[in-house]
């Protein structure tokens, strides 16, 4: 058990704070993706869409933390939503955790998106592939303008209902006979009314002929390579949130870097930290 | 009353814990966490005399009880450090020792010389120990003539007391700690991480893109104190012991086994707040088991 750090304990400005987050709630919404809320005040309140935060293991043999995007963040109650996808050990751990059960957070983490990009009269095009959905939840709720959210999906459909009420909801599936199970010849998807391609997102984005003043987007790399080349094409502003394996979380190590175009003003060199000047980033400020 | 101080190489650190280079960058993120001015020192991590970009991504992995990294000594050169990063510690009540790195025996003097300057630097930590890069770091750090030679040319240009930061991916490190102390050595740091290798079995690959990298963490302790035990016995150096601590009894092994001071490094990933639990438990122990000086503690296990 750590000690929990108080928000400016050394008298120094930080909306960080070190917590034992008690589980709320713990759902499995598909296939190895979990959905967790848990108490997390004052991180809750602190939250900007794009940002994450570092989830301790409670296994001491377990140091690193794993850096979790915020799906959602629900200041009122001073809640936090994290759906993540269970890719190993850690994770696993997370998935078996239930209502009442505590896990120490450090957040909230990293940048996050521009809101002010997207003013009430503009449109946003919000681009998630499969892990990288979660994200654009809580940036559909907070965003002014008009939010499309085009949602790539390889094998099942998650954060649809959460999605379709902020906006408008076009998904692209990879897989054929979940593409056929969409078209209504079987649906058992009864609360999916949004539109669906078979193809990736950008498939989606061109039979749907959608338009945008600025892109969100978080993913898979080839994907944030495909949106990158998109919006340059298209000469819209782009915004991409890039993944990396880290470890402080927090700007000190210098583990997760990516290639920036330009010379780093904090590191001398072409590469930025994911972790403290990203995950959000201009997409022509880097390289995929 | 309990005495904490200590002193390593004739500067006095209010108490023995350190923080490890390349884990705490130059305390400013850690900053919003951990109040540097109590720390005994801060250690930055590796500068050169130009900018380094490091090694391809990924760079770190998790092992059992550990991790792996492969970072390869990013850094923004020495004009940028000392431009940003020695101002930034300046407002801190620690000591700073500054970590050295180079490629060639010419880099890391011009970088030295360059700190010969900055009053604000107490000590010199010389990195010839990196797992992570080709040339220079461990290259000079495996051959006790090579180490003793970099040690010489080192002291002979350096303003501040210089620490030999020793790799233990050796087969005696007494004799690396000979050659440091025949060189000029005022002070050691030991260990630097082991190398080793991790795959990834669902990706048929490498966990990190350099193919190996340092391993640390609690899972190397053991052996490092071993081998700060044995460097005690053999060297009259202070010695500031390094390896998997976590906690304060981490610590006090190192220090009972012959260490003056400490440093805390991967477990800062873990809690941030972790070199500031150690100073604490470690002034527990000293209440507990009626200890005055921890100075009475150095080297007590024989």
């Amino acid at each position: 058990m750590k000690k929990e750090i108080k928000n400016g304990e050394n008298n120094r400005k930080t909306d960080k704070t070190m917590l034992h987050a008690v589980v709320h709630s713990q759902e499995q919404i598909a296939n190895q993706i979990f959905s967790m809320w848990l108490q997390a005040d004052p991180i809750a309140g602190n939250a900007r869409p794009g940002q994450f935060v570092s989830v301790y293991s409670n296994d001491s043999g377990r140091l690193l933390p794993r850096p979790v995007s915020i799906c959602e963040a629900d200041s009122a109650h001073g809640r936090i939503r994290l759906v993540y996808r269970v890719a190993g050990k850690g994770t696993a751990e997370f998935a078996r955790c239930r209502a009442g059960d505590s896990l120490d957070l450090l957040g909230p983490l990293g940048n996050g998106y521009p809101l002010d990009r997207c003013p009430e009269g503009r449109t946003a095009l919000l681009i998630g592939g499969g892990i990288g959905i979660p994200p654009m939840v809580e940036l559909a709720k907070q965003l002014k303008g008009r939010v499309l959210s085009v949602v790539g999906y390889r094998d099942e459909l998650f954060l649809t209902d959460e999605l379709k009420t902020c906006g408008e909801l076009y998904a692209a599936v990879e897989d054929h006979s979940l593409y056929r199970r969409l078209h209504g010849m079987e649906n058992d998807y009864g609360t999916f009314y949004g539109t669906v391609t078979q193809g990736n997102v950008i498939d989606c984005i061109r039979e749907n002929d959608l338009h945008a003043d600025v892109i969100y987007a978080c993913g898979p790399t080839p994907m944030l390579r495909a949106v990158k080349a998109y919006a340059q094409k298209k000469e819209t502003e782009c915004w991409l949130s890039l993944e990396q394996r880290m470890a402080c979380g927090i700007g000190a190590c210098l583990a997760c870097v990516c290639e920036s175009a330009k010379i780093d003003a904090h590191s001398q060199v072409k590469n930025k930290r994911v972790c403290k000047e990203g995950p959000v980033f201009a997409a022509e400020d880097v390289v995929l | 009353m309990i005495n904490t101080k200590v002193t390593v190489a004739g500067v006095e650190l209010k108490n023995p814990v350190m923080t490890a280079s390349g884990t705490f960058g130059s305390g400013m993120e850690y900053s919003e966490f951990v109040d540097l001015s109590r720390l005994g020192a801060v250690v930055t991590k590796g500068v050169a005399n130009v900018p380094w970009p490091g090694n391809p991504t990924p760079r770190v992995a998790e092992i059992r009880g550990g991790m792996m990294n492969a970072i390869g000594l990013q850094n923004p050169g020495i004009e940028t450090f000392c431009a940003r990063d020695l101002p930034f510690l300046a407002q801190y009540d620690t000591a700073v020792i500054v970590n050295v790195c180079g490629h060639t025996t010419e880099e890391y003097v011009e970088v030295v010389e360059r700190l010969s300057d900055e009053d604000r630097v107490d000590l010199l930590e010389i990195n010839i120990s990196c797992p992570n890069v080709r040339c220079g770091g461990i290259a000079f750090g495996q051959n006790p003539d090579s180490v003793e030679a970099i040690t010489r040319e080192i002291r002979r240009h350096a303003k501040q007391p210089v620490i030999m930061k020793l790799s233990p991916n050796v087969t005696d490190i007494t004799e690396l700690a000979r050659a440091a102390e025949a060189g000029g050595a005022d002070a050691l740091s030991m260990i630097n991480t082991l190398t080793g290798m991790k795959i990834d079995v669902n990706r048929r690959t490498f966990a990190l893109a350099n193919q190996t990298g340092g391993v640390s963490g609690p899972a190397i302790h053991p052996i490092a104190v071993r081998m700060v035990y044995q460097t005690a016995q053999a060297v009259k150096l202070p010695i500031i012991g390094m390896g998997g601590i976590s906690s304060a009894e981490d610590a006090l092994e190192f220090i009972l086994a012959g260490a003056t001071a400490v440093a805390v490094g991967t477990a800062n990933f873990r809690n941030p707040h972790a070199a500031l639990d150690v100073i604490e438990g470690i002034e527990e122990y000293m209440r507990r088991q009626n200890t005055e000086d921890i100075r009475s503690l150095i080297g007590a296990v024989r």
